[in-house]
């Protein structure tokens, strides 16, 4: 195989990037805010929510990516014979997975900012939005940003999943290219492909965690 | 005289343990009343009680006439309303043992954060107030640094800053000197006799014995939840009248 052909192949590769990254940046969008929802409700007064969100993540960590994006799809057309879009379910299901993930780096983050500061916060008048936004918010941040960058990373190779329900994305292309092809190359170059992601993720989240370093935690 | 604080029969439980029983005292306005007794006599509990850090079980505690407790229903404490409980809350600073300073924000930032956010005053006003403050603390010149390079004496002289910047009628401080190391704790006592000379009402727990007996006009020794002795340094410190104060004295004589 040339030079040539590994170009074209890239090509047609990166026809389903499109696909991948808006797997992957619609999953952060969405699975973010909501795992923080997650996570303050997991410490919520309210037993009944509290339980709710244990259970919920304990079946999301405890089953299979692979089930749940199946699930997500053919559930409602088995029990109600509703169909909808593939890339929604994906979506859908990324996201109930990812939160559940995000909730718990979460929840570490918040537990680790001291009640001190909450209290000094509270003698100050500030309300508790105001404290979670601007004490503990930016605190949890720094201290979640190099477990939350393993997560993200994860994310963009898992997004390969979702072929499965036959989303068409970059590592679905490079199989049948493969299979076409009857050569392993297809996988490769996919495979370089997704470490040039994982690259710039790397690189994104070292340069977020340095713009953080201007201050100790304590 | 106006009377500032008035702690009234206020009791504090931790499931069994009785922390604060029955205790009264008031606070004049310009008076320093320091609160002396060993760990675990409930003298942070009642500071902690008067800025609504704990809810309390019995009593009521009235800062500036306002009452923190409407009335007791089957024995449960029924609040004022969150409104004016806030405006109760404003007319307290609260200085920590361990500072607790926003270590995300610089010494400057610490200090407006509650006159922009909560105070609604604008940034500029906020900037120059804190300056301000920060000047009277000795610690102008790092405003623009982070907590974490600071030593405990300064962080701690930033916090009183943080703590007048509300402009409270009266400063609480909760041992202000015991996270910090032995020659460290003179520059934060040199900036709390200042506000003390400057006529500022105060409630401080300590247990710097001596530096209670200078700035204080009144010390109330408490043991096991309870005041055991109240007047002024001299008769608290010099002539105790009760065998419990005395033992502690004496402990704490020995010590030093």
């Amino acid at each position: 195989m040339n030079m040539e052909n590994i170009l074209n192949l890239t090509k047609i590769l990166l026809e389903g990037l499109g696909t991948t990254l808006s797997i992957f940046i619609l999953t952060l969008v969405i699975g973010i805010p909501a795992g923080i929802m997650v996570a303050i409700a997991q410490n919520s007064k309210c037993k009944i929510i509290a339980w709710i969100t244990k259970v919920y993540i304990l079946i999301i960590r405890g089953t299979p990516m692979m089930l749940q994006i199946i699930f997500v799809y053919f559930a409602p057309y088995y029990l109600f014979h509703i169909s909808y879009d593939r890339f929604i379910a994906v979506i859908i299901a990324f996201v109930i997975n990812y939160a559940a993930y995000f909730a718990e780096i979460f929840r570490s983050g918040i537990l680790s900012v001291p009640k001190g500061q909450k209290e000094a916060a509270f003698t100050l008048g500030m309300t508790k939005t105001q404290t979670f936004f601007r004490i503990s918010l930016p605190q949890i941040i720094k201290r979640i940003l190099p477990a939350l960058s393993n997560e993200v990373i994860s994310l963009i190779k898992t997004t390969s999943l979702a072929q499965i329900i036959g989303v068409t994305e970059i590592f679905a292309l490079a199989q049948k290219q493969a299979s076409f092809q009857f050569s392993i190359i297809p996988l490769c170059v996919a495979g370089v492909i997704y470490l040039v992601l994982c690259a710039v993720i790397t690189l994104a989240f070292h340069k977020a965690e340095k713009k953080l370093d201007y201050y100790t935690i304590t | 005289m106006k009377e500032i604080v008035k702690v009234e029969n206020l009791v504090k439980r931790y499931k069994e343990m009785v922390a604060v029983n029955n205790v009264s005292f008031t606070v004049n306005e310009g008076e320093v009343l320091a609160i002396i007794g060993s760990s675990g006599s409930g003298k942070s509990t009642v500071l902690r009680c008067m800025n609504q850090l704990e809810k309390i079980d019995g009593g009521n505690i009235k800062i500036d006439e306002e009452e923190m407790v409407k009335e007791y229903k089957n024995g449960k404490p029924i609040y004022q309303s969150k409104d004016i409980l806030k405006k109760m809350n404003l007319k307290c600073g609260m200085v920590f043992q361990n500072f607790n300073l926003f270590p995300h924000k610089s010494i400057i930032e610490n200090v407006t954060e509650a006159m922009i956010i909560v105070l609604k005053k604008d940034k500029k006003e906020a900037e120059e107030k804190a300056i301000k403050l920060l000047d009277k603390m000795g610690i102008k010149d790092k405003k623009d640094a982070y907590p974490c390079d600071l030593s405990g004496g300064q962080q701690q002289r930033v916090s009183i800053a943080r703590a007048l910047a509300i402009e409270p009628e009266i400063l609480f401080m909760d041992e202000p000197t015991s996270a910090l190391d032995p020659e460290l704790t003179g520059e934060v006592l040199k900036v709390i006799k200042k506000l003390a000379e400057e006529k500022k009402t105060m409630v401080i727990v300590t247990h710097e014995i001596q530096f209670a007996s200078q700035v204080a006009d009144r010390i109330i020794f408490m043991d096991k939840g309870s005041i055991i002795e109240m007047g002024t340094p001299k008769e608290v410190i010099e002539n105790p009248k009760e065998e419990r104060t005395k033992q502690f004295l004496q402990r704490y004589l020995e010590r030093a």
